[in-house]
């Protein structure tokens, strides 16, 4: 990836962080500290990789994206109204009773979801599907999920990813946003899953290991992903949870906890701090 | 077509029959042979797809496809299906509201011998909790021939419970109609009404012929769709009748029993026995001796109807 697309990349996920902090603000509710880590990501991937159409989210060839991790709707709806899938206005209302954007992500009620998720570990299953699918149709679409690391906990992830080895599923790419936090503190004092690598790889899944905030590595990741086949490729993502705001990186508090005004304001001031930066760079 | 056939059986060929709609999919969770979707698998190799014996998995890849625009059916016994993938079929198929078929086969003591942990008496009232599903339940080959067909035209989540037994055919008369949602008489009586499903039918047209000889003409109603639940037979049956009774091949917690329960409790309380399996588990045996250790034979159904038809006199 070039310099000039690099920073151009950086300026939007930090725009896209700037949004995602004033959704879960406006909502007073939310979970701040996951978006921030997964945001890059997604920015990368529906900005830079996707083949979407916004003005048809329901396109028969689209790629199609599973955040299985669908508590981080601060950053999906930001990137998703962003990119164009509804107005930005809209992230307004979030979490209230009135509005589409519920907290977890929805299917049929946010355009450019494409599949409701929310109940952890059941995110890759549906994925998985959605790749048979594409192969029993021929079609060349790409399907793309997004775990947390904390997720893979849940069995069902294992299930699933045994049956995409197996189905050969070279159409479907996963990442996992590997932040190293999960509710209760880190991974390791709660359950360790790891080493996640191996275990994918022991399923017969195609390892890359790279840093989730530099999209450079996302792309070129993305990239050899999309060339190999005959196996699903999974990314292992080393990120920072709540990365970007100083006070909440690396911390397990801020996985679902709302900065007070004070808070708010000092993280907006970090983020525009950087953005000007980058600007002048 | 076979006089006695077990509605598993019947389901097998059906999918076979209607699966070649090219939208259709099937998953299996290494029951496929039990379950009579190799049959599908044989012609359709394509469109099958055997997820192992992980049912949780097997309902979310089938949530997954179902997104774009397939129907798939997914199955595995009652037990491990309705009951260890409770929250993927509410969460990954019945909120976005796909298009997934859940097939629960060996249902209730239809799997006689293997026991207690495979026979599942709670899937219809687990199914019933989960908004936007329906429960179909049918009494004989015939009708799971129409269910299958109904299924594939209603858009949608929907829990189709089969059984293993084989069953005489109940519904080769000419004016049998299916329709999801609509109870189907199948006598007209009105002393009381019997409200059943599955293969409880046999046993319960057995207590109707004895009841005939104490002259007591009784109303059966096969209640092939348990939700959504068809108030209005069961209301005007109460009505006309005086008298309600169910008889089901599942817990009387959470099943038919219930179902009809809330609906008459709500709209005409009237005498009312739920009878079924009492709220235990099951255990090792042939179905003859099952219904015999769990009081649900022709004689035991007879003497709990006498107590109800007693408190409607009075």
């Amino acid at each position: 990836m070039e310099k000039n697309k690099q920073k151009k990349f950086k300026i939007l996920a930090e725009e896209l962080r700037l949004m995602a902090l004033q959704t879960v603000n406006y909502a007073d509710s939310g979970h701040l500290g996951g978006s921030l880590s997964v945001i890059d990501i997604l920015t990368d991937l529906y900005f830079n990789e996707m083949n979407i159409k916004t003005d048809n989210p329901r396109w028969e060839e689209r790629d199609r994206l599973v955040l299985s991790k669908g508590h981080c709707t601060p950053a999906l709806y930001s990137v998703l109204a962003k990119r164009g899938f509804f107005p930005v206005e809209e992230l307004k209302n979030f979490r209230t009773i009135s509005s589409f954007l519920s907290g977890h992500a929805e299917m049929n009620l946010v355009p450019g979801v494409d599949m409701s998720t929310g109940s952890l570990g059941q995110g890759l299953s549906a994925a998985v599907g959605m790749a048979i699918a594409g192969k029993i149709d021929q079609k060349d679409y790409t399907v793309y999920a997004i775990l947390g690391d904390g997720e893979v906990q849940e069995g069902q992830v294992w299930e699933a990813a045994m049956a995409a080895a197996n189905y050969q599923l070279d159409n479907l790419i996963v990442f996992i946003d590997n932040n190293n936090l999960q509710i209760d503190g880190e991974l390791k004092e709660v359950m360790s899953p790891y080493p996640i690598n191996d275990k994918f790889k022991a399923f017969g899944w195609e390892i890359r290991q790279i840093d989730g905030h530099n999209f450079e590595e996302i792309e070129s990741a993305v990239l050899a992903a999309q060339g190999l086949q005959g196996k699903p490729v999974l990314i292992l993502a080393r990120t920072v949870k709540g990365k970007g705001v100083s006070f909440m990186e690396n911390n397990a508090y801020w996985h679902g906890k709302v900065p007070d005004q004070e808070q708010f304001k000092k993280a907006v001031n970090e983020i525009n701090q950087r953005i000007k930066l980058l600007g002048v760079e | 077509m076979v006089d006695r056939i077990s509605t598993e059986t019947a389901y097998g060929n059906a999918l076979v029959r209607y699966g070649e709609n090219r939208e259709v999919v099937v998953l299996d969770a290494d029951l496929a042979c039990c379950n009579h979707t190799d049959l599908f698998k044989e012609k359709y190799p394509e469109r099958f797809f055997n997820i192992g014996i992980a049912e949780s998995n097997m309902v979310g890849i089938a949530a997954g496809i179902a997104t774009t625009g397939k129907i798939v059916f997914a199955h595995s016994f009652a037990m491990f299906v309705a009951g260890r993938a409770f929250e993927q079929i509410r969460n990954s198929v019945a909120y976005p509201g796909l298009n997934v078929k859940i097939v629960g086969t060996h249902a209730g003591f239809s799997v006689e011998k293997d026991g207690a942990t495979h026979q599942c008496l709670e899937d219809i009232g687990i199914m019933r909790t989960i908004p936007n599903m329906k429960i179909i339940y049918p009494a004989d080959a015939i009708e799971t021939e129409e269910a299958v067909k109904a299924m594939l035209i209603e858009q949608g989540p929907a829990y189709l419970r089969l059984e293993r037994i084989p069953l005489n055919l109940i519904n080769n008369r000419p004016d049998y109609r299916f329709k999801i949602g609509q109870g189907s008489i199948i006598a007209n009586g009105n002393d009381l009404t019997i409200l059943t499903n599955g293969l409880m039918i046999p046993a319960v047209l057995e207590v109707y012929e004895k009841l005939l000889k104490d002259n007591i003409k009784a109303r059966i109603i096969n209640m092939h769709t348990v939700k959504p639940i068809d108030k209005n037979i069961i209301i005007r049956s109460a009505q006309e009748t005086g008298a309600v009774i169910t008889v089901e091949n599942h817990n009387i917690i959470g099943g038919l029993g219930s179902a009809v329960a809330e609906v008459l409790s709500e709209n005409c309380a009237v005498p009312f026995k739920r009878i079924g399996v009492n709220d235990c588990f099951g255990k090792s045996g042939k179905f003859a001796d099952l219904i015999k250790k769990y009081n649900l034979t022709a004689k035991e159904i007879i003497d709990q109807i006498k107590g109800v038809l007693a408190k409607k006199k009075r």
